[in-house]
């Protein structure tokens, strides 16, 4: 994983979390980018392509993806 | 994962029920499940006149949505904090939502009526922001009710909310609003309106759900004033037992109501305070209060305002 696109070589897909851009040269299950982003799946819902998506889902290359944290109040 | 009704490509797996469903079948499961905790807990009943709390955030917005689908309808309140984009976004969503349904809401500026926003409110009562807000919420919202003539006010608390806030009364033992967490509560004719949460018994990841796949826009950020609350850090414990041992959190909230009931029925009406009406009124303006001046009334006085409650309306 990185930030702000900072490999030059092909960009598999482009996650937004928080305001943020992340960069994932490989695709990957949905359950493995929480894993990476270390989030719990409770908390967080994921959107690829404004459309929800459950947790086996194989995000593909070129995807644009949004995970969206669910929790909220004060 | 398949959607347990038509087969396609599931968008959400509800772990807590055992269940993954498409866009369309988990809308259909969602409100079949607001309409019966509804019916069952008598909620909303014929001849109502609700309002919907709106902050512009996911749940009320669901909420607000949610009656319109179901052709029950409400108008909306907002209470603008004055806490700069935040609020002024708020308020942009809420009036989106307003048009698209062709409701009205009713505005109340705190900058205007108290000549300064809620931070600074707050600072001359010496209380936290959120502890001034609630108190200013709660006042404005009942007045509107009482003044307008809504019966009964209809706010978007969730299953995470209330867990959250059952777990950190149980946590401090605190006594007095242990049993006022309440999936309704009564009204004081003249005085306070009915209040009910229709989405108590949804968790906050179904309501989110509901709000994407209908397509609200509602402000992903959170108030500035939340940040390091503790409510947050339950909800996060909580999500923590909830990922290990899905249902937990239902089940928790489910055992609190038939705790309650057994408690109402154990003890005499009276001698189990579960509303939130004080023992008498504020001589100003005759809102309930434990004794003497209202808390709203006690604010103005203090920054010298005379008495005044203002909305603006829009649609």
């Amino acid at each position: 994983m990185t930030s702000n696109r900072q490999y030059a070589k092909e960009i598999a897909m482009n996650v937004n979390w928080e305001g943020r851009e992340y960069t994932f040269e490989k695709p990957m299950l949905v359950s493995r980018l929480l894993e990476e982003l270390a989030i719990t799946r409770e908390g967080h819902l994921v959107v690829a392509n404004n459309k929800l998506v459950t947790e086996d889902h194989r995000l593909q290359a070129g995807d644009n993806v949004r995970v969206i944290r669910v929790v909220s109040g004060g | 994962m398949k959607c347990r009704i038509c087969g396609q490509a599931a968008s959400i797996a509800l772990r807590s029920h055992k269940i993954a469903f498409c866009d369309t079948h988990f809308l259909i499961f969602f409100e079949k499940r607001v309409q019966t905790t509804i019916r069952r807990y008598a909620l909303i009943q014929s001849g109502d006149r609700p309002i919907v709390a709106v902050s512009g955030g996911k749940d009320s917005l669901s909420l607000w949505l949610f009656l319109h689908r179901m052709g029950i309808a409400a108008d909306g309140i907002y209470v603008d904090l004055g806490i700069g984009d935040y609020s002024r976004i708020s308020l942009e969503k809420i009036k989106a939502v307003a048009d698209t349904i062709g409701k009205k809401v009713y505005i109340f500026h705190v900058p205007d009526i108290f000549q300064r926003g809620i931070r600074e409110v707050a600072k001359v009562l010496r209380r936290v922001p959120c502890s001034a807000c609630g108190m200013i919420k709660r006042y404005v919202m009942n007045r509107i009710c009482v003044e307008k003539g809504y019966n009964l006010l209809l706010t978007g608390h969730n299953l995470d909310d209330e867990a959250a806030a059952l777990f950190g009364n149980v946590l401090y033992w605190k006594k007095d609003y242990l049993w006022k967490k309440d999936i309704s509560l009564d009204e004081d004719e003249g005085h306070l309106s009915r209040k009910a949460k229709p989405f108590f018994l949804c968790s906050e990841r179904e309501v989110a759900a509901y709000a994407i796949i209908s397509g609200i826009d509602y402000i992903y950020d959170e108030c500035p004033f939340s940040k390091g609350a503790k409510t947050i850090m339950y909800k996060n414990v909580l999500g923590n037992i909830e990922e290990a041992s899905p249902g937990t959190k239902l089940m928790f909230i489910k055992g609190y109501l038939k705790e309650l009931q057994e408690m109402k029925q154990r003890f005499l009406p009276g001698n189990l305070r579960t509303d939130e009406a004080g023992d008498g009124y504020c001589g100003v303006c005759g809102y309930p209060s434990g004794g003497g001046m209202c808390g709203y009334c006690r604010t103005l006085q203090k920054l010298e305002i005379p008495y005044t409650v203002e909305f603006e309306e829009y649609g």
